[in-house]
């Protein structure tokens, strides 16, 4: 077998904390950026050389796994489900598919399934190889270290440390979520729930065995959807300095936008900056959208401002309409005509006829 | 033949007109296109043998001049004139001060039409009425049904079935005495002002004593407490229930509602000043061009510019010189003279002050305090300004004049004094 051939996704459980969207479609499949979010990482894996992926997920969801498996055998990559019957945290599902990770001396991935960057597995393995410990943590840089559990190590890497939420500041670099391990570390796990975080990686990290990858260029967990804006933000960016030919051009486009090649614009909108389009999505005349996803098959009507907002599968959004504030309507959604929602959370299905002018969750 | 005073107050009134009563007098606001007085105007001159109108108030001439020559022109048969009260005499004070005016030529009777009313106004069965019991009525009043809990707030009169007699009279009790109140409009004969001379005598004999009692003048006459009250139940104060439409007009929000029964009103009376059908003709040939869409009804002044792909009604006017954008919808609303509305802009149940800039995307947005359709009788709510925890009522959003939208803005249940920059989202604020 080849090297670092492997790598387990911590996919977890429903995704509570993107609904409602997920209320239709498990987490791994909501587009970001017009790509289901699993297969981001999946397509980075590949590409790095991986060709066995094991998702570790804590309930059954059919869809998912039928659509992934297709798409699995498009790149070419042998996809396993490890089910829990129980929630195990973060390292318990590590143990749960020790067999499929022991097959082999050599390295494997871990990764959070929210977590979105210009995913460096490449130089992540190279870099576990030189150190020879047993494994390495990617690191990102955050603005306010005192959300998080930050990390302390040396100028070579090695981690002497894990502080948890600091008052003062000691170091703005966290845990990001990106992980590489030697099969070895499987002897410090059970199968029974367990947290990497606190309960595994201090230890290492006592011992010596862990060092830390700085990661350059964007990061961000997009679980909620705040932050699944701010990171698509993030990756349009990166889009734009990597591979700008993929972005949208044209009269009514500002800024980084992605559209959907089977997505249709009205004349006189002002699309953008930082939108994303899905296919088949219908956009009438003289619409604004900013810092918005579309999900596929949704019809925002003419007239309509759209400012940090997702709007889900097959929506339509009358005339007049001004969403804004994060609102995320689920699937199928009908907001009527000259609508305000503000920071709204739509469930799927419903239909909308009074405005909303304050953040709440629209049964 | 017979006369007519309207009593319009000044600027100290009306302040809960603001801002709007900041740059034009309050008895000239636009509603569904024409000052709010002009509409008793033009119920006055609908009167057989009606022959004057006497405006009373004290707004400088200065203000009213333009108006009242303006008025005269357009209804040439009756003699239109403005009188200034030197210092605010009260509701009948002015009148008293002014009775030779009212009494010259010996008309057969007056109506008093209080400025700060909209209605369907009955006039001629309202003088009818009054005729036929000339021989001992002095006063008529107009008067409509309010809600149990609602008619505190107004003149209430008890009114006998028969004889249409108001056996008692008092304004804005306490606890509930009757449903029928008063409208503001009456017809009086001209043996009102013995009457008023015996208040006004008895008041400057009163003020030897105390001081001018409350400070005020002492040709200050209160019609309501000095004048109804004493004249309920001696046979000579009458009261005509009538089922047409009538509010008060206190707020800038009852303007909007105002706007919506004049415009309803339009339909009988003056369909030429409403663009229901969407069409406008291009002059004598027969030949028409599309405004733009319209939901029924709505006033669009002449001079007014409309991209035809905007969307306008119900109850809109929109004033001399506005220029509305592409893709503009507009509901329940006054945009006043020289606005520009800019492209893709939703505004509803808002005043947009003239000369105003809103800028394209953007939403004004207002909440109606229209009175409770499920309601019988139910009138307007005038709510104060803000509620028992000091925020903000709710209300239509007021853009005074020169006020400045950018784009894609939001302004909601706000007030925006004139001459403002806006430069953010606002909800529910006052904008000094």
């Amino acid at each position: 077998m080849k090297s670092g051939t492997r790598a387990l996704i911590l996919v977890g459980g429903y995704g509570t904390r993107l609904r409602p969207l997920t209320l239709t479609t498990p987490k791994p499949l909501v587009e970001f950026a017009n790509k289901p979010i699993l297969l981001h990482q999946i397509e980075a894996l590949v590409a790095a050389g991986v060709r066995q992926v094991i998702l570790a997920v804590s309930y059954r969801a059919e869809q998912m796994e039928e659509r992934l498996k297709e798409e699995a055998l498009k790149l070419g990559v042998d996809l396993i489900f490890s089910h829990e019957t129980e929630p195990l945290g973060t390292a318990g599902p590590l143990a749960l598919a020790k067999e499929t990770l022991n097959a082999s001396p050599d390295p494997f991935f871990v990764l959070n399934s929210d977590v979105i960057c210009e995913f460096p597995f490449q130089q992540l393995l190279e870099f576990h190889r030189n150190h020879g410990k047993e494994g390495t943590i990617v690191v990102t840089k955050v603005k306010e270290p005192s959300k998080y559990g930050v990390v302390l190590y040396d100028d070579v890497g090695c981690i002497q440390n894990f502080i948890e939420k600091p008052q003062e500041f000691v170091s703005n670099k966290i845990n990001a979520g990106i992980y590489i391990f030697n099969p070895s570390v499987l002897n410090r796990i059970e199968v029974k729930p367990t947290s990497i975080e606190k309960e595994v990686f201090p230890v290492m990290a006592k011992e010596k065995e862990l060092y830390a990858l700085d990661l350059t260029g964007f990061w961000m967990d997009i679980g909620q959807p705040k932050d699944f804006l701010t990171g698509m933000c993030l990756y349009l960016d990166s889009l734009r300095r990597n591979h700008p030919e993929k972005l949208s051009t044209g009269t009514g486009i500002n800024g980084d936008v992605l559209v959907d090649a089977s997505a249709k614009i009205g004349s006189g909108c002002a699309i953008g900056p930082n939108v994303t389009v899905g296919p088949n999505v219908v956009i009438e005349d003289g619409v604004c959208i900013k810092n918005s996803t579309i999900l596929e098959g949704a019809i925002i009507k003419s007239h309509s401002y759209l400012e940090s907002c997702i709007v889900g599968w097959r929506s339509t959004v009358g005339r007049w309409v001004r969403l804004e504030g994060t609102t995320v309507l689920g699937e199928d959604v009908i907001v009527k005509d000259e609508i305000y929602i503000n920071g709204g959370q739509v469930l799927p299905h419903k239909s909308i006829a009074a405005s909303v002018p304050d953040p709440q969750i629209i049964m | 033949m017979l006369k007519a005073v309207i009593l319009v107050g000044g600027p100290q009134k009306g302040t809960r007109f603001r801002p709007l009563s900041l740059d034009t007098p309050k008895p000239l606001f636009p509603v569904a296109g024409r000052p709010i007085v002009q509409h008793h105007i033009e119920a006055c001159v609908k009167v057989k043998d009606l022959k004057e109108i006497l405006i009373i108030g004290f707004y400088a001439i200065a203000q009213m001049e333009k108006f009242i020559s303006e008025m005269q022109a357009l209804y040439d048969d009756v003699i239109i004139r403005y009188l200034q009260e030197f210092t605010p005499l009260g509701t009948a004070g002015g009148m008293y001060h002014f009775r030779d005016q009212i009494r010259s030529g010996n008309p057969k009777a007056f109506f008093v039409l209080n400025g700060d009313v909209c209605a369907d106004f009955p006039l001629q069965s309202l003088y009818d009425f009054h005729a036929s019991r000339a021989s001992e009525s002095l006063i008529t009043i107009m008067s409509t049904e309010a809600t149990h809990q609602q008619s505190v707030n107004y003149g209430c009169l008890v009114i006998q079935r028969e004889t249409g007699r108001v056996s008692h009279y008092v304004e804005k009790p306490s606890s509930y005495v009757s449903t029928f109140i008063n409208c503001g409009v009456y017809v009086c004969s001209t043996e009102v002002f013995p009457k008023l001379a015996a208040i006004f005598h008895s008041k400057a004999n009163e003020s030897h004593f105390c001081l001018n009692g409350n400070g005020k003048d002492q040709g200050h006459i209160r019609w309501e407490q000095d004048v109804l009250t004493p004249l309920a139940g001696t046979n000579k104060l009458y009261a005509l229930p009538v089922p047409n439409w009538w509010s008060q007009v206190k707020t800038a929000g009852s303007c909007i509602y105002a706007n919506r029964h004049y415009l309803e009103l339009y339909k009988e009376t003056h369909p030429e000043r409403l663009v229901n059908a969407g069409f406008k003709d291009d002059g004598g040939d027969g030949s028409s061009h599309l405004i733009c869409n319209i939901y029924p009804d709505v006033h669009i002044h002449a001079t007014a510019s409309v991209h035809p792909t905007a969307t306008l009604g119900p109850n809109v006017s929109i004033g001399p010189g506005v220029k509305i954008g592409p893709g503009v919808r507009i509901r329940e609303s006054i945009v006043l003279e020289n606005a520009v509305i800019q492209d893709h802009t939703l505004v509803l149940h808002s005043i947009i002050g003239k000369e105003s800039v809103i800028g394209p995307w953007a939403r004004v947005e207002g909440t109606p305090t229209d009175p409770d359709p499920n309601k019988p009788f139910a009138k307007m709510e005038n709510p104060s300004l803000f509620n028992s925890e000091g925020k903000l009522n709710p209300s239509i959003t007021i853009l005074g004049s020169r006020v400045n939208v950018p784009i894609a803005k939001i302004v909601l249940n706000s007030i925006v004094l004139p001459h403002k920059e806006l430069n953010r989202n606002y909800k529910n604020e006052i904008i000094l």
